[in-house]
């Protein structure tokens, strides 16, 4: 098939877009269709939740939608993520604090579990193989490790170039690792709370209208001191939300007794893949 | 001094067994280069041929005079490359058992690197197959999968590190027995001045994952000795490759066969190919490669 560039895909069809007008010096306005600001919907539901995990509040801080957020949870302590509008993606890495060039690992994590879901239970595995978090309480079926983030480039490929200069995950992942000394060298797959990417037996997969709800939770404790991000995904082109990010709560937890429901380190490759 | 200087060995029926001692004479500079020389040009089962047009397993079809790079990596080996744009590759799998870790990054600007989130979500298709993309995560298709007679391919596992081969086969040492992938990577990668850092998840090809309704990942393995898996490269590419027992491998000995790797000579898909435009996604992921080759001169 002899096809231009321009030939083959009907031209997109007329996009409703939000143009932002901004004043400019000189007294003018300039208009711009980049969505800009914390903002959710009036009347959004909103649930702030608490910690799922007894103990003692060393850490409680609500991330904007569409804002990015780190911070060093130490070992044995317990982060708690509330979905407060529901169905808003956390998209997630993991860095061993003391050295951020062992990370997560989603291959790591899935192969050592032998499964492609992280529910409660499941090791975070770092890309040499050994734990940096644990599942310890979740409040929804599964959560995603499959989908990886949004970004301006990745996301011309799915919906067209016209979102080229809409917000990403991968950027906030950027800013916030440009003030822990880290860059795009460091950025790997991730993880997704609370977003649904469900595999069909033919391989199809796909994010799709997720599972959770305002208020919803999941509970990891930190298996040595971890460096968390976190990007309040702007979902700006993912229906999942109803494009209506709203905003996350961060509660860490010194736990008043140490969680036993897992040992990270006892579960074997090959118990895995048996 | 000339060569006959020294030792020589005792090659009477009744003499004990030579030694290594007792067959290279080296016991002078002289004799030790002569030595040395003696072993060239041997052949052995691993090994790369060249230049490549002298390879003994040049792909049917191909053109020999327009190899690249050809080679037969050990079970447990790794292997590297800078691939010019438009170059094929071809993955041969002689004995079935092989398991051809990959990782990929732009040649000129490595920071630009396979994603494999991406090249999963972005097709909408865990499976990898004929005009699968490898993607980057800068929106722009790295390689596309143009051949594949084996179907049994893996974007979930990733490979293995240290931790694992210790925990499964009691060793991971890169010299051992059971190197782990990863352990092969941070060699590869460092020829190229990257570090363990630059190691984002790979894809490996010839041994299967499937992914069951609750999410278990099923072992497949492979599809018999014979198959192949072609790509093309769609912009200069570092190849990253580890030829290593797949994480899920559910044999207890650590089973990987040889991996036969050879690359020609070729050009990146053009807008008039079938493949430009096979997808929507694809399609796009194409414009944005083509306008980063066009504006770079290549």
């Amino acid at each position: 098939m002899a096809t231009s560039q321009t030939e083959g895909f009907a031209p997109a069809e007329p996009i409703e877009t939000v143009v932002n007008t901004y004043p400019t010096t000189s007294g003018g306005t300039i208009a711009s269709t980049v969505p800009v600001g914390a903002v959710y919907a009036e009347g959004s539901a909103l649930d702030w939740g608490a910690s799922l995990v007894e103990g003692t509040v060393v850490l409680d801080e609500k991330v904007a939608p569409n804002a990015a957020w780190s911070a060093v949870v130490k070992q044995g302590h317990v982060l708690t993520i509330v979905d407060v509008g529901g169905n808003q993606s956390a998209d997630c890495l993991l860095y061993d604090a003391a050295d951020p060039e062992e990370r997560y690992s989603v291959p790591d994590t899935l192969a050592w579990q032998g499964n492609a879901y992280v529910r409660t239970g499941t090791v975070l595995r770092s890309n040499e193989g050994r734990p940096l978090m644990t599942v310890v309480a979740n409040e929804i079926d599964r959560q995603d490790t499959i989908g990886g983030a949004c970004g301006k480039e990745s996301n011309t490929l799915r919906y067209g170039h016209h979102v080229m200069f809409h917000h990403g995950c991968r950027e906030n992942f950027l800013a916030e690792a440009s003030r822990h000394g880290l860059g795009v060298r460091d950025l790997v797959s991730n993880l997704n709370w609370f977003m649904n990417v469900p595999v069909e037996a033919d391989g199809a997969l796909g994010i799709v209208d997720g599972m959770s709800a305002p208020g919803r939770r999941v509970a990891v404790r930190a298996e040595t001191d971890v460096l968390v991000l976190v990007s309040n995904c702007p979902q700006m082109n993912n229906p999942c939300n109803d494009f209506n990010p709203t905003p996350l709560r961060m509660i860490v937890v010194a736990p008043s007794s140490p969680a036993t429901s897992h040992d990270a380190n006892s579960q074997s490759p090959s118990e895995a893949a048996a | 001094m000339t060569t006959t200087d020294g030792p020589t060995a005792d090659t009477s029926p009744d003499a004990a067994p030579a030694t290594v001692r007792d067959l290279h004479l080296t016991d002078s500079v002289h004799s030790a280069r002569d030595d040395a020389r003696a072993q060239g040009g041997r052949a052995g089962d691993w090994m790369p041929y060249l230049p490549a047009s002298t390879s003994p397993h040049c792909p049917p079809g191909v053109d020999r005079t327009s190899l690249v790079w050809a080679e037969t990596v050990a079970p447990g080996g790794y292997t590297h490359k800078v691939l010019a744009r438009g170059s094929r590759l071809r993955f041969d799998d002689p004995t079935g058992h092989a398991c051809a870790h990959l990782l990929l990054f732009n040649a000129l600007e490595p920071v630009e690197r396979l994603n494999v989130a991406d090249t999963l979500k972005i097709p909408w298709q865990a499976y990898l197959g004929v005009n699968h993309p490898l993607l980057s995560g800068d929106g722009r298709v790295m390689a596309v999968v143009t051949g594949d007679s084996s179907g049994r391919h893996d974007a979930f596992c990733g490979t293995t590190t240290d931790t694992w081969n210790q925990h499964k086969y009691g060793d991971s040492r890169p010299e051992g027995p059971s190197p782990s992938g990863r352990g092969l990577f941070v060699k590869a990668a460092a020829k190229h001045g990257l570090s363990r850092r630059d190691l984002p998840p790979s894809v490996s090809f010839f041994q299967g994952i499937r992914v069951e309704p609750d999410g278990a990942l099923t072992w497949q393995g492979g599809a018999g000795p014979g198959t192949h898996v072609e790509l093309v490269a769609e912009m200069p590419l570092l190849v990253l490759v580890a030829n290593v027992a797949h994480p899920l491998n559910p044999r207890s000995e650590y089973a990987v066969g040889p991996l036969r790797v050879h690359a020609w000579r070729g050009l990146a898909t053009g807008p008039d190919e079938e493949r430009f435009t096979a997808t929507p996604e694809l399609h796009r992921a194409y414009l944005n490669t083509v306008d980063h080759c066009e504006a770079r001169g290549l």
